[in-house]
């Protein structure tokens, strides 16, 4: 381990340090910078590494640092973070150090926060049915136990709400339970506190482990933040063999924290002035869910983002979506017309759903009737179209069931109260007696079996 | 000849060359390097990690390394090897999983002891230790060249293994053997024009970055069928053809590349994971050794190699996979067979070159991407094709391959698309609107082309009906039209369109969702025969054109159609995958009398 001090601080700009005379240092090593007048040290890694030269960057704040007297020490390691079973239930900042006033942890294992990459060839494929309660989520984008599946929303939509029913509900077949690994990425104190409190009013709060970084908190801190929470997720699931439920918030800070180190680094940038590799930096971490052979826990990853201007090719969900399994998308229009959750079931895709779904997992006519609920929707927001242009007197009869369908449908199905926790048979059920809205004739993608079986009886009137 | 004199240098002797300078993420810059040649191999510190050399200035060798450099730094040492970025070509290629580099995962999974990918491990592509049977078919004294098979081997129940004289090789057969060898034993040698001998085992390197050497390049007369109603009727690729799909992220890019690995009528499947996601790869592994191909009857996985570089492994390696892959593909199109390559996505790809052209400090083109983007494109694009192999018996083999395009955004102005849109022939544009109205394959019927369409008409009017290119012609007019009246439609309202044009939109509907809409989940609907296709088609013609002859009369009422048993009678058509021309053709009859009988 080298412990030598430098104390020859060429440049300080933005989050980046540069370090002269350097001997020995290595790629992505631990840096501890003493500030004059400070007594606790500030870390930072570094990004480049030449004969006699660091390039470090900062997690904490570079403000009130001087080139002079300011003292960096290479730590001879990488960045780690000690991790225990005794985490779930504490607070801790977004560096990872204690935040709910408790006593330090005793770490049992400590782990490099980049963790290393998944064996493809060593994963199993997810396919345990995950009940959200949610009816939207649950029959039409169904979610699986090893998934990586964001929440796509905007400034203003309630995915927080969407997030916390989620993370109270969640459960599976078997019954167990989800370990939540929770993090705030310069979000608002507000909405960091409303995660804590829905968590701790559902009793799942000795479940949890919180890691908080606000929007008050060093910008740059936002690079380790989901790195720390991943680590300790996969130290639950891989080694404590539990089932865990990350969930990030919010990925658009966090895209704009390393938008501004390689600002810094004056970088050749790519779209928007995001680096290059930002699909490659997503992919660290969204690729570290997952199950793996021979380890009963797993990582189910949440992560949310907003979408500036509701932008869906913006650079941040437009990469995302290249990387995870399909994506919750926040409808405004839904929510304007006070549906909750207002999940636009069109925009949304799970690509794993056939993978929980079906006999033994859900319900044999899931799959046929997913597919009808999406062709008749679809009609009837088709319809919906074409009456505001030529008026509801242009429609004939076939048309007009499927535009009071499609009312019913986002009222009815996708609307559900914020507490409501629909099991998925309840939430096919609604589905059936929807669907008997229509005429039969224009049920194409269910088999006459299935409508005798499940479709009640009593027609609901359109 | 280098290559076989490369292909004779023992695997891992390490010779001592450089001392790393500098290091910044996946690139590293030594000096003390000035007897290594460009693209040589070499293992960076003492963790070994494996690493090619990109640039030289001088004694300075700037190396883009293949694993997690963190933990390196100035003063560690380099090794050089000698060689050239290779791969293995051997027996046991077939049904393996690796990474870019050719490395098999199985192996790494073995070394690491768990299951993240662990740096610095070494492992055989093939199993040196297996023995194959070998058979000769040439024997002592006959005069072989460069290409000609030697003997074979049964490497899976579906695929013969050639074992193939390496370019650049030859003279006259002085021994053969046959019987159980592991792949690196001498099976042959040869006596060379000048005398010397060449020994001669089953397993030969060949560098990734240069195209295995053929005869000549044919051009493609006949269609890579897939059982895709929308590509195989509509928007066909040649065997030995370059096709593209680009398209936003869930519109079912993986699924279709998916699907043509699984139905496609390609002999060898090669498939790269290229920068995707780590599930996927899970999914083809846990799906391919139990899923049939309906061309063998045989586990597609026996026809199949996978090269997983999955977003979150080394960006390096990423750029490496797809040479990788279109190499070992080369290596089985000079067997002879029909090989058909996939690769999932060439924009991840570009991303990487771009990422190691950024920390080279080199002059950005369009968007940050190198100014070589293009002309790399090209060259990987131009290794497909129909070749004459090298050899004296006129093998012909061939080499499609299939890149899906990942535009940011879907915009397909971007320069990775651009690019690839240059070099390759058919087109498949997945189109976001179509997805999210949950069409699919989402492949667009208006801005999709296949220029090979043309040289296959032959093959068409040969193999499945005379008047298949009739058929197809008119049915994309109807899908044409269906556009233009769809317009009209939404300005002033159904009332306003002549029957005529109604009965337009009635069969582009059938054509779009009866016949493009098709199910890849669906066990049934995923594959349909070109044969049956065509049947289906047609019948949806023979509807149209008995149609028009109606339509116009003065008293005629549109409602009539829709009651129409033979409408209801084209769901079970549809659904039976085993019609025989005779089933279409009752149908036919059936639907023109009843129409007939309207009038």
């Amino acid at each position: 381990m080298s412990q030598k001090e430098y104390t020859d601080i060429s440049s300080i700009a933005g989050p980046l340090l540069v370090v002269e005379g350097v001997e020995g240092a290595k790629y992505e090593e631990l840096v501890e910078v003493n500030v004059p007048g400070e007594n606790k040290p500030r870390f930072g890694k570094v990004l480049d590494i030449s004969k006699g030269r660091a390039v470090v960057q900062m997690f904490d704040n570079t403000s009130g640092m001087t080139a002079d007297g300011t003292r960096a020490r290479f730590r001879g390691e990488t960045l780690k973070l000690g991790v225990s079973e005794d985490m779930l239930g504490r607070v801790f900042n977004g560096a990872g150090q204690v935040a709910d006033g408790g006593p330090e942890l005793i770490p049992e294992q400590r782990r490099d926060i980049a963790g290393e990459p998944i064996n493809p060839f060593s994963r199993e494929f997810p396919n345990d049915f995950i009940q959200t309660g949610i009816g939207s989520i649950d029959v039409m984008n169904t979610l699986v136990r090893g998934q990586k599946l964001p929440i796509f929303s905007g400034a203003g939509l309630p995915h927080a709400r969407l997030a916390a029913q989620i993370a109270r509900q969640a459960t599976v077949k078997d019954g167990g339970e989800f370990a939540i690994v929770f993090a705030t990425l310069g979000v608002s104190f507000e909405e960091a506190e409303y995660f804590r409190r829905e968590f701790e009013e559902a009793g799942a709060l000795e479940r949890s482990v919180l890691f908080i970084n606000t929007a008050a908190d060093p910008v740059v801190e936002r690079i380790s933040t989901p790195r720390m929470a991943l680590t300790t997720a996969e130290y639950l699931a891989y080694e404590k063999g539990k089932h865990v439920l990350v969930i990030l918030t919010d990925l658009t800070n966090y895209c704009e924290a390393l938008r501004e180190v390689s600002a810094a680094r004056k970088e050749v940038p790519g779209r928007r002035g995001y680096p290059g590799y930002l699909y490659t930096d997503l992919s660290t971490l969204y690729e570290r869910a997952g199950r793996v052979k021979g380890k009963p826990g797993t990582i189910t990853q949440i992560p949310i983002l907003t979408m500036p201007d509701d932008d869906k090719t913006h650079p941040v969900p437009d990469l995302t979506g290249y990387i995870t399994e399909g994506q919750f998308v926040i409808s405004r229009e839904l929510y304007r017309k006070g549906v909750f959750p207002p999940v636009d079931v069109q925009g949304s895709l799970s690509r794993l759903w056939a993978a929980g779904v079906g006999e033994g997992k859900t319900r044999a006519d899931h799959s046929s009737l997913k597919d009808q609920l999406f062709a008749s929707y679809a009609t009837g927001r088709e319809v919906r179209e074409l009456a505001v242009v030529l008026g509801e007197a242009s429609l004939d009869d076939t048309d007009r069931a499927h535009l009071k369908f499609a009312e019913e449908f986002e009222k009815q199905f996708v609307g559900q109260g914020e507490y409501e926790n629909r099991s998925v048979e309840e939430s096919l059920d609604i589905g059936w007696k929807l669907l008997s809205m229509l005429p039969k004739s224009s049920l194409k993608r269910v088999k006459p079996e299935l409508i005798e079986k499940h479709m009640p009886k009593t027609k609901v009137e359109a | 000849m280098t290559n076989s004199q490369e292909k004779n240098t023992v695997k891992n002797t390490d010779i001592p060359g450089g001392v790393i300078d500098r290091v910044t993420g996946p690139l590293v810059r030594a000096h003390g390097m000035s007897e290594a040649k460009l693209y040589e191999v070499v293992k960076v510190s003492d963790e070994k990690l494996l690493g090619e050399i990109i640039e030289l200035h001088g004694d300075v060798a700037a190396i883009q390394v293949y694993e997690e450099t963190a933990g390196i730094g100035p003063g560690d040492p380099v090794f050089r090897t000698g060689r050239t970025m290779s791969v293995a070509l051997a027996p046991g290629l077939l049904e393996s999983i690796y990474d870019g580099v050719q490395r098999p995962l199985k192996a790494i999974e073995i070394a690491a002891g768990n299951h993240f990918i662990k740096r610095g491990i070494e492992a055989d592509a093939v199993d040196m230790a297996k023995k194959w049977k070998f058979s000769p078919v040439v024997k002592v004294g006959d005069t072989v060249v460069e290409g000609d098979v030697l003997g074979e081997v049964q490497e899976t129940s579906v695929i013969m293994h050639k074992v193939m004289v390496p370019p650049g090789e030859g003279g006259k057969v002085a021994s053969i053997q046959s019987g159980e060898f592991d792949v690196t034993e001498e099976i042959a040698t040869l006596t060379r024009a000048d005398d010397s001998t060449a020994s001669i085992s089953m397993l030969q390197y060949w560098p990734i970055r240069k195209a295995r050497p053929k005869i000549s390049k044919i051009f493609p007369s006949e269609p890579l069928r897939t059982g895709g109603r929308s590509i195989d009727t509509f928007f066909p690729i040649a065997k030995g053809g370059a096709g593209c799909i680009p398209g936003p992220f869930g519109a079912g890019k993986t699924v279709t590349q998916q699907s043509i690995a699984k139905y496609c009528d390609a002999e060898i499947i090669v498939y790269i994971g290229c920068g995707e996601r780590g599930n996927e790869m899970t999914e083809v592994l846990n799906e391919f050794p139990h899923l049939i191909d309906p061309n063998t009857g045989e586990p597609l996985m026996k026809r199949t190699i996978l090269i997983a570089n999955t977003s979150n492994m080394p960006v390096a390696a990423r750029e490496a996979s797809v040479y990788t892959g279109i190499t070992i593909a080369e290596y089985y199109r000079d067997m002879g067979y029909n090989v058909a390559l996939m690769a999932d996505s060439t924009s991840r790809w570009a991303e990487a070159m771009r990422e190691i052209s950024g920390r080279l400090e080199e002059m950005p083109g369009e968007e940050g991407y190198p100014a070589y983007l293009s002309s790399r494109t090209a060259e990987f694009y131009e290794r497909a094709g129909i070749v004459k192999a090298l050899g004296s018996d006129g093998r012909i083999g061939s080499l499609t391959v299939i890149g899906a395009v990942s535009p940011p955004g879907g915009d397909l102005s971007e320069p990775v698309s651009q690019a690839t849109l240059r070099v390759t022939k058919t087109f498949w544009s997945l189109d976001a609107d179509l997805a999210y109205k949950k069409h699919f394959p989402s492949i667009n019927w208006l801005t999709s082309y296949s220029l090979y369409a043309p040289n296959f008409e032959d093959f068409w009017a040969k193999e499945i009906a005379p008047d298949f290119a009739d058929v197809r012609k008119k049915a994309m007019t109807l899908l044409e039209q269906e556009s233009k009246l769809l317009e009209i439609v939404r300005l002033v309202g159904m009332e306003s369109l002549s029957n005529g044009d109604r009965l337009v939109l009635k069969v582009a509907g059938m054509i779009r969702e009866d016949f493009l809409f098709q199910n890849a989940f669906d066990p049934d609907d995923a594959y349909t025969p070109l044969k049956n296709q065509y049947g289906l088609l047609k019948s949806i013609m023979v509807f149209f054109e008995a149609g028009q002859a109606v339509v116009n009369k003065p008293d005629f009422d549109f409602k009539d159609f829709a009651d129409m048993k033979s409408l209801a009678g084209y769901t079970d058509l549809k659904a039976n995958t085993k019609a025989t021309p005779e089933v279409y053709q009752s149908y036919q009859d059936e639907a023109r009398a009843e129409i007939n009988a309207l009038a």
